[in-house]
């Protein structure tokens, strides 16, 4: 543990020289930008990033294995402050991705952001972003309440200072804005939780795994929770801020926001639901409710995008809603007793809470290296980029096909532990439990529409041809570039392949969730460990898949004879197709976008006629969530309190006097009387 | 003979959302004839051969699955419309709530404090889902003709809550209510065949222009 | 064990096309014609795969591998599938969960294989393909939770075992529903009337076929052969649902799986030949419809 420590050090000081440095030549009055000191300052920062997630997997793998001190605790001044952090198995199972999403980052940072061409607020940017990747173990282990909250506003500074880097664009302050009242509004909700769960010592250490008892303020604290947590991670229609802020960000730092800081949300929901003893069924409801509503409309207004970090972005949306689908089986599972129903679901969350932030971070940056190749976002001015860039396609095609839940990478395999957990459900005789079966097919809605985005998305940006002669910079990403991605690529087909592998681990996290559960022995007996033992099934069936697709490829390419190579598309019949004429991104997802996701907005600046003129067609998807709901929602609520502040506000120094003399009367009535 | 009440019962949910995703008015006629038909075999399947149960079979099959159709299927004919003008809300979110109806009322049916003899079957979820469908397409459809067939499912799910009473209900109440029906689709007949008068459209939205 | 999984591989390999020839001919019938010979496609696989490849010049390796995952995934999820009662060799908890994602695998590379040739007709094929199968999935998953719910597993031998036979006294109306609802989920997934045509020759209207439209020689073999394989494999768990036949002879179970498929065939070939090929626009509202029916027939079997 006290290793896990250093790391977060490490990792929070490792933009500091940098800073230092920039802020000096600053206070000099050279403000032109020195390459040679940057790139200097970078490298340090890449290092110190590597080490500290070096030295944090190594000591997650130490505290699994039971060597060295699982708590380190010091003297904190703050009142009512306690530094203690400690390292268990469901932290660990949320700080293995932090550790290889961040290495992942530095690896790639220098090559997406080179400090040669004057990238903006690089220093600061490298700060804030070695600031968040250490308060995340930190906020992740913390034991004291003050703590958690501390480490939880650190990581939402940083998170609005890297959303804002490129703050000269108008749409990234917005983003920004945005980012900053819901992180806040997060934070005012889980102080009232806090208040509400500590009855004795609100304000010191978070409680013990089901040591609460059920009952109390414990529907306000979780609803309460519900909202701030649910805010940070952002479900359906919490979600608001996530589209627009990731993706503002630069790239790397969307896959530390995207794969990573969301998770916070769900770690703690997850922790405040493992506090009780016991946990009424409707809780699992709402969340099983929530997260089936949050994949389906992620998935689907993920599909209506055209910017590809935004549809990213949306997937968050829709894979947070997918985790709190599997948590919320398992709370089902908790409040009715059924252990089956708490492994696979909790199991399942847990796998898809590492698997997430790999594919993400991967997808992300495999997007990032095809930005940089193609000089856009817009998913309708690209293609044909594998030809340029034939690695970045392979992990982006890796990370697309892990997403979308397919065999045989590692998204499948969560995915199939969540399934399991709902077809479980079909079981119980009880007509209430056995509704929650309806969990599958939503699923399988929602994996259909994730197939759709990305073939959509793979096949509009790397395949077919360019669609229009874009300034290419380089052509395939640097050599940090691509270790980067190997590297999460990796995971996803070593987890994909061999899911046994993480089993002790999410079998010790799902006994610390449910401990009255493990500890009668029934997890053992028939959840995880039953499981968990099928998934070397699907290692078997990886293998099935492969062997053959193998032999037949090799096959074909020594035996399969080339009757004509370099001839043009069949155009059927039509001689001259332009590259723009092929398939666009928002033709493709049409059909599904009117069926799931109404309300696109189509624009045509000319009308068809008779002698067709140049045309421009606009479609915008707004997300009727904000635009809808809640943007009229605040209005409401500001003229409302407008209207009360010009009743109470009115100048007459009586009145004033009057509210103080009734504050204290309530006062008196409400403390007197004990 | 539980298992063919059952059966006939599930077809006439089937033809509930048949009618609610079908956009020929013709066809859609025919199903609501079938479902009529089909109602009209229910009263015999549960409570068997009776007189009250023949009385009640052959008049609804002659009211619901042949006469009133018949009188449907000529009025479309005359005004020569073959397809409607399409739900308010979308053929897909139309059926998407009427199957929310319906697995509303099968959970809904549940918690009735019902006899235990009907507790169970599929009686009192068929005629509240039926009930609701009719509603919804009386809401959701534009034209009169569609409105009409609201109306019959609508009064299909009356009759199907019915059957599970035939022997306590008299003959009167149901024959008052198979003739009530029977008014009812002339009236309407009638002002239909006004509101193509004066709009040369059976698109009952224009009726709004009337109000001062 | 062994025996059985190369007799299952040997009646899946062997026999798949010849379903393709029992349709056609049941369609020439139909028409009053004296159609091709029933092992015709054999010899049309043969004739490809005699012939070279046409590469086009924007295509890249993933235009190879649409055709090789299309052919090795139905033979894979045929492994976790009782044919008939020839059980599953590769049977684990949660099996069914893998029979669905390896077709939605095949899927991802077939639509990726025909957007690599960039022509337009092709990329609105796979726009079709996906979109349709967005909305078959769910109703295929619906069946399995039917199935689920009756059954005490969730392998696709016990969700297919033989008290299935006993099911259908007891919730015979949701397996009814069921049978109806997968039906359509084959003749979508297959590409057949009334949902598409697999011997349309006009571009604008075609699903399955314009996809595939730039593949040829042996790369268009494996395309028909893999779509064989999955109507045999598809098929599998339709006719297994309505002939829950177990007699313990070996050699008897596979000749009843072998004329239950081509019963199977012989229904699509009559539905081919008795309906119209649907409205383009009307697809995605039938396969709502379906799905919908198919949660009518779960909540029908949940109380």
């Amino acid at each position: 543990m006290p290793l896990l420590l250093i790391a977060a050090l490490l990792m929070a000081v490792s933009g500091a020289p940098g800073l230092a440095r920039a802020s000096a030549r600053r206070r000099r009055g050279a403000d032109a930008v020195q390459p040679a000191g940057d790139a200097g300052t970078e490298r340090v920062a890449t290092a110190l990033l590597l080490a500290g997630a070096i030295l944090g997997i190594v000591a997650v793998v130490a505290g699994l294995l039971g060597r060295g001190p699982h708590s380190v605790s010091a003297s904190w001044a703050v009142p009512g402050g306690l530094f203690e952090l400690r390292l268990d198995a469901l932290s660990s199972v949320f700080i293995l991705p932090v550790m290889l999403v961040v290495a992942a980052g530095a690896m790639y940072g220098p090559g997406y952001r080179p400090v040669r061409e004057g990238a903006r607020h690089g220093a600061g940017f490298r700060f804030f972003y070695g600031l968040a990747a250490g308060a995340l173990p930190v906020l992740l282990t913390a034991q004291g309440t003050l703590l958690f909250l501390a480490a939880w506003e650190i990581l939402a500074l940083c998170g609005f200072f890297l959303v804002s880097t490129d703050d000269d664009q108008p749409a990234v302050r917005r983003a920004g804005y945005l980012y900053l009242v819901s992180t806040h509004t997060a934070t005012l909700a889980l102080l009232g939780m806090f208040a509400l769960l500590g009855g004795g010592d609100p304000w010191l250490r978070l409680p013990a795994a089901g040591s609460l008892p059920a009952g109390g303020a414990a529907t306000a604290v979780f609803s309460l929770g519900l909202l701030g947590f649910g805010l940070k991670a952002g479900l359906v229609p919490l979600h608001v801020w996530l589209p627009s802020a990731h993706a503002a960000a630069p790239t790397h730092a969307s896959a530390l926001l995207s794969g990573l800081m969301i998770k916070i949300g769900v770690y703690g929901l997850m922790r405040l639901i493992s506090f009780y003893a016991e946990v009424p069924a409707w809780w699992g409801w709402t969340l099983l409710g929530a997260g089936a509503l949050s994949a389906v409309a992620g998935v689907s207004l993920a599909l209506a995008q055209h910017d590809i970090k935004r549809l990213l972005a949306y997937h968050s949306v829709e894979n947070i809603g997918i985790i709190v689908m599997g948590l919320g089986l398992a709370t089902l599972g908790r409040a009715a007793g059924a252990p089956a129903l708490v492994a696979l679901g909790l199991g399942g969350a847990l796998l898809h809470v590492i698997n997430h932030g790999l594919f993400k971070a991967l997808l992300f940056l495999a997007a990032g290296s095809a930005i940089r190749a193609s000089g856009t976002r817009e998913l309708e001015r690209m293609g044909g980029l594998l030809r340029r860039q034939p690695w970045t396609a392979v992990f982006f095609l890796i990370g697309a096909v892990a997403i979308c839940g397919l065999p045989p990478l590692n998204g499948f395999v969560s995915e199939w532990l969540i399934y399991r957990a709902a077809l479980t459900a079909a079981h119980h005789q009880i007509m209430g439990l056995a509704l929650a079966v309806l969990a599958a097919p939503a699923l399988a809605v929602v994996g259909g529409l994730a197939l759709a985005c990305f073939v959509k998305v793979f096949g509009v940006v790397f395949l077919g041809s360019p669609r229009e002669n874009s300034p290419t910079t380089s052509a395939e990403a640097t050599r940090g570039m691509r270790s980067a991605m190997a590297l999460l690529a990796a995971g996803c087909v070593g987890i994909g392949l061999a899911p046994l592998a993480l089993a002790p681990l999410l079998r010790a996290a799902t006994a610390e969730w449910a401990p009255a559960i493990a500890a009668a022995g029934a997890i053992a007996a028939e959840g995880v460990s039953g499981g968990l033992r099928e998934a070397a099934w699907l290692s078997a069936a990886a293998g099935l898949l492969l062997v053959p697709m193998l032999v037949i490829a090799a096959w074909l390419r020594r035996r399969g004879r080339i009757a004509a190579r370099g001839v043009p598309t069949w155009g059927c019949a039509f001689a001259a197709p332009a590259p723009r004429a092929q398939y666009t991104a928002s033709s493709f997802a049409d059909g599904l976008v009117s069926t799931f996701a109404p309300g696109r907005s189509l624009e045509r600046t000319s009308p068809p006629a008779l002698f067709p003129a140049p045309a421009r067609v606009l479609s915008h998807h707004p997300d009727l969530a904000l635009d809808r709901l809640l943007l009229p929602g605040w209005r409401l609520t500001a003229r409302l309190f407008v209207r009360v502040r010009a009743v109470l506000h009115n100048g007459l120094t009586s009145a004033y006097l009057l509210y103080v003399a009734l504050t204290l009367l309530v006062l008196l009535i409400i403390f007197g009387g004990k | 003979m539980y298992g063919v009440t059952n059966l006939l019962l599930i077809a006439v949910i089937l033809i509930n959302f048949f009618t609610l995703g079908s956009s020929r008015l013709n066809s859609c006629i025919r199903a609501v004839a079938a479902q009529g038909a089909l109602l009209a075999l229910i009263p015999l399947a549960a409570h068997g051969l009776t007189f009250h149960t023949v009385v009640l079979g052959v008049g609804a099959f002659a009211l619901k699955g042949v006469l009133i159709p018949w009188v449907l299927l000529r009025a479309l004919r005359q005004m020569r419309l073959r397809r409607e003008s399409g739900p308010l809300i979308g053929y897909i979110p139309t059926m998407v709530l009427g199957a929310l109806i319906t697995s509303a009322a099968f959970i809904f049916a549940d918690f009735l404090p019902l006899r235990p003899e009907h507790r169970g079957g599929l009686f009192i979820p068929t005629s509240l889902a039926t009930l609701f469908v009719g509603f919804l397409l009386l809401m959701t459809r534009r034209d009169a003709v569609s409105q009409v067939l609201g109306y019959l499912v609508l009064e299909n799910g009356i009759f199907v809550f019915g059957t599970l009473l035939a022997e306590a209900m008299p003959l009167m109440v149901e024959a008052g209510v198979l003739l009530d029906l029977l008014v009812g689709v002339f009236i309407m007949g009638i002002v239909m065949d006004q509101i193509q008068r004066e709009f040369s459209t059976l698109n009952t939205e224009r009726l709004s222009a009337l109000k001062g | 064990m062994i025996v059985t999984t190369l007799l299952r591989l040997v009646l899946l390999l062997a026999f798949a096309p010849l379903m393709l020839g029992v349709i056609a001919r049941t369609k020439a019938a139909f028409a009053g014609r004296q159609g091709a010979p029933v092992l015709q496609p054999y010899w049309d696989l043969g004739r490809l795969w005699r012939k070279g490849i046409v590469v086009s010049r924007t295509t890249t390796w993933i235009f190879w591998a649409g055709p090789v995952v299309a052919v090795t995934v139905p033979v894979v999820a045929s492994l976790l599938l009782p044919m008939g009662a020839l059980a599953a060799p590769l049977s684990f908890e949660g099996d069914v969960i893998l029979f669905v994602y390896l077709f939605a695998l095949a899927r991802f590379f077939t639509a990726a294989a025909a957007l690599d040739t960039g022509s337009s007709f092709e990329g609105m094929g796979a726009a079709r393909e996906v979109t349709f199968a967005c909305l078959a999935e769910p109703t295929l998953l619906l069946g399995f939770v039917v199935l689920a719910r009756l059954a005490d597993g969730l392998t696709l031998n016990a969700l297919l075992g033989a008290h299935l036979a006993a099911a259908w006294g007891s919730s015979g109306a949701s397996l009814a529903l069921i049978v109806v609802c997968l039906m359509v989920v084959l003749l979508v997934e297959n590409a057949r009337i009334p949902f598409d045509d697999p011997n349309t020759h006009l571009e604008l209207t075609m699903i399955h076929e314009v996809m595939v439209l730039d593949h040829s020689g042996p790369l268009l073999g494996l395309i028909q052969y893999g779509a064989a394989l999955k109507l045999m494999v598809l098929g599998a768990v339709i006719m297994r649902m309505v002939l829950p036949v177990d007699t313990g002879n070996l050699w008897l179970d596979a000749g009843i799986f072998l004329g239950g498929q081509f019963v199977l065939a012989v229904v699509i070939g009559t539905i081919e030949s008795v309906m119209a090929r649907l409205r383009l626009a009307r697809v995605p509202q039938i396969l709502v419809g379906t799905t919908l029916v198919a949660v009518f027939a779960v909540v029908l079997v949940l109380r």
